[in-house]
């Protein structure tokens, strides 16, 4: 069913009646050409690269939940292609122009809106590593505007431009970085894929993964063996586990990271404002309420809830910079657990068994890599060799110490990102 | 979450420092290769449910800590020096 103005207008006028699933629900095969593990938000662009650019459609996604319940529902939304180094640059930039075309291609509105990004800084030194930084996305093609104090007081009126800790000397801005509605990317994904053949497999948990002589030969399930020339691994958050069915050990530690959302409240914030300084950035859903987030709570954690000390960290950090939110009410938060790699940079690659691929390690920001991602991994998978955009995200960088990617700078540690 | 420290007794979160599994403090001899110096640094187990790891009690004693802990529950189960 394709989506259109006529077809609300029709639908509206005759009682709704006529709206259909959007995606089947199917029982697994005993066999797939491709064995998806993992139906969040890169599980499902996957697939649906995998049979759009590539024609595979013997394909099945394997949720061991819903399909949405995972990260891809439980993260600040933030789409955004202002990273630094080369590897991250290229991928980004590749995954922005994806989500630039995303709703056309989808034939799904998944409300992506570029409504400005603004990082603040508040220093000369943090102004020269802006400034840098915007020249990065500039040669990499995108776009980034380094903005005063007074340029930035015409977008964030509202910021107190006067802390005695923090003064804001400027931002900058990246005016195609924006929001979208993370459950109508993985909506539209799952539909997407399901209609091009994609079994999408529900309540499917994967209990093992079956290697014989060096090559997968398919995955055991909660709802039987289901064999598989190739099998994809694509469930950050529990990558560890899931590797370890294959006998590897990943170079991941599972951290938790907080976010929080207000009470609906009439338009106010019309960008998404990061201030690093407080770890603490925030947008406006919607809905109306206010969606902000922190940094990681700092120890391993798969409890994807939070302790109390970074949430006051968090409300400090928004008093400080915008005390004029004090009044709004915290509806929620919740802890998302992040695939924390040494570098704080993804991996995209082949594993030492034939057949085995694996995408993990998105520490804390896999929801605008969802389009890049799948793009990546439905071109490794077919073509057993990695897609330009991601070519660095090697897994072997650790152990060689080549093509770290550190955009903090402090160095390819577990506990510094 | 609460840690109780074996000098100080226990102690709010924020006095201590996570630095990560407790495999740090088994470092490997320099000439045991590559793979080996690989696995201390980077390869993880991280388990879901019990875990040990390493925590320095940065705004108190000081002393180096090995935390045995739950990651899914949080759940602290017991802390003792390093050094021991």
């Amino acid at each position: 069913m394709r989506y259109s103005a006529l077809r609300i207008l029709k639908e509206g006028l005759t009682g709704n009646r006529g709206w259909k699933p959007v995606w089947r629900d199917p029982a697994p095969k005993s066999e797939y050409d491709i064995v998806i593990i993992g139906g969040g938000g890169h599980g499902l662009s996957t697939a649906y690269y995998l049979a759009k650019e590539h024609g595979l459609t013997n394909v099945a996604v394997l949720e061991k939940g819903y399909i949405g319940g995972g990260n891809v529902g439980r993260n600040t939304t933030i789409v955004r292609a202002n990273y630094f180094l080369p590897g991250n640059s290229e991928f980004y930039s590749h995954s922005l122009k994806l989500w630039e075309g995303l709703e056309t291609d989808l034939n799904y509105n998944v409300m992506h809106s570029q409504r400005g990004l603004i990082n603040l800084f508040h220093s000369d030194g943090q102004r020269d590593a802006f400034a840098r930084r915007g020249n990065a996305m500039i040669n990499r093609g995108d776009d980034a505007v380094l903005l005063d104090r007074e340029g930035v007081r015409k977008h964030l009126p509202y910021l107190d431009f006067d802390n005695v800790r923090f003064p804001i000397y400027g931002g900058l801005l990246h005016p195609r970085g924006g929001t979208a509605r993370h459950d109508a990317v993985a909506w539209g994904y799952a539909r997407g894929a399901d209609g091009r053949g994609v079994d999408l497999v529900q309540n499917c948990e994967v209990t093992g993964i079956d290697v014989n002589g060096g090559k997968v030969q398919g995955v055991r399930t909660s709802r039987g063996v289901i064999r598989a020339k190739k099998v994809g691994i694509v469930v950050a958050g529990r990558s560890g586990q899931v590797a370890a069915m294959a006998g590897m050990r990943l170079p991941i530690e599972s951290h938790i990271l907080q976010a929080f959302v207000t009470e609906g409240l009439k338009p106010v914030i019309d960008h998404v404002v990061s201030f690093g300084m407080g770890h603490f950035y925030i947008s406006q859903s919607d809905k109306g309420g206010l969606v902000f987030g922190g940094d990681l709570d700092f120890y391993a954690s798969y409890a994807a809830r939070g302790n109390l000390p970074m949430k006051e960290h968090v409300m400090e950090a928004a008093m400080t910079l915008m005390p004029v939110i004090g009044k709004a009410k915290v509806l929620r938060s919740w802890g998302g657990i992040m695939d924390m790699t040494p570098d704080g940079s993804p991996i995209i690659d082949r594993t030492g068994i034939d057949g085995l691929y694996i995408d993990c390690g998105w520490c804390y920001g896999g929801f605008k890599a969802v389009p890049g991602s799948g793009f990546a991994f439905a071109h490794l998978i077919a073509q057993d060799g990695p897609h330009a955009s991601a070519a660095k995200f090697r897994l072997d960088r650790f152990r060689t110490g080549r093509g770290l990617m550190d955009e903090e700078g402090t160095g390819a540690q577990h506990n510094l990102h | 979450m609460r840690l109780r420290c074996p000098l100080c007794g226990e102690r709010d979160i924020r006095e201590f420092s996570y630095t990560g599994a407790a495999v740090l403090a088994h470092r490997p001899a320099p000439d045991s290769g590559e793979a080996a110096w690989d696995d201390y640094v980077h390869l993880r187990e991280n388990p879901a449910g019990e875990t040990r790891d390493l925590w320095y009690h940065v705004s108190g004693c000081g002393a180096w800590l090995v935390v045995t802990r739950d990651t899914v529950s949080h759940a602290v189960h017991t802390v003792e020096l390093a050094a021991q």
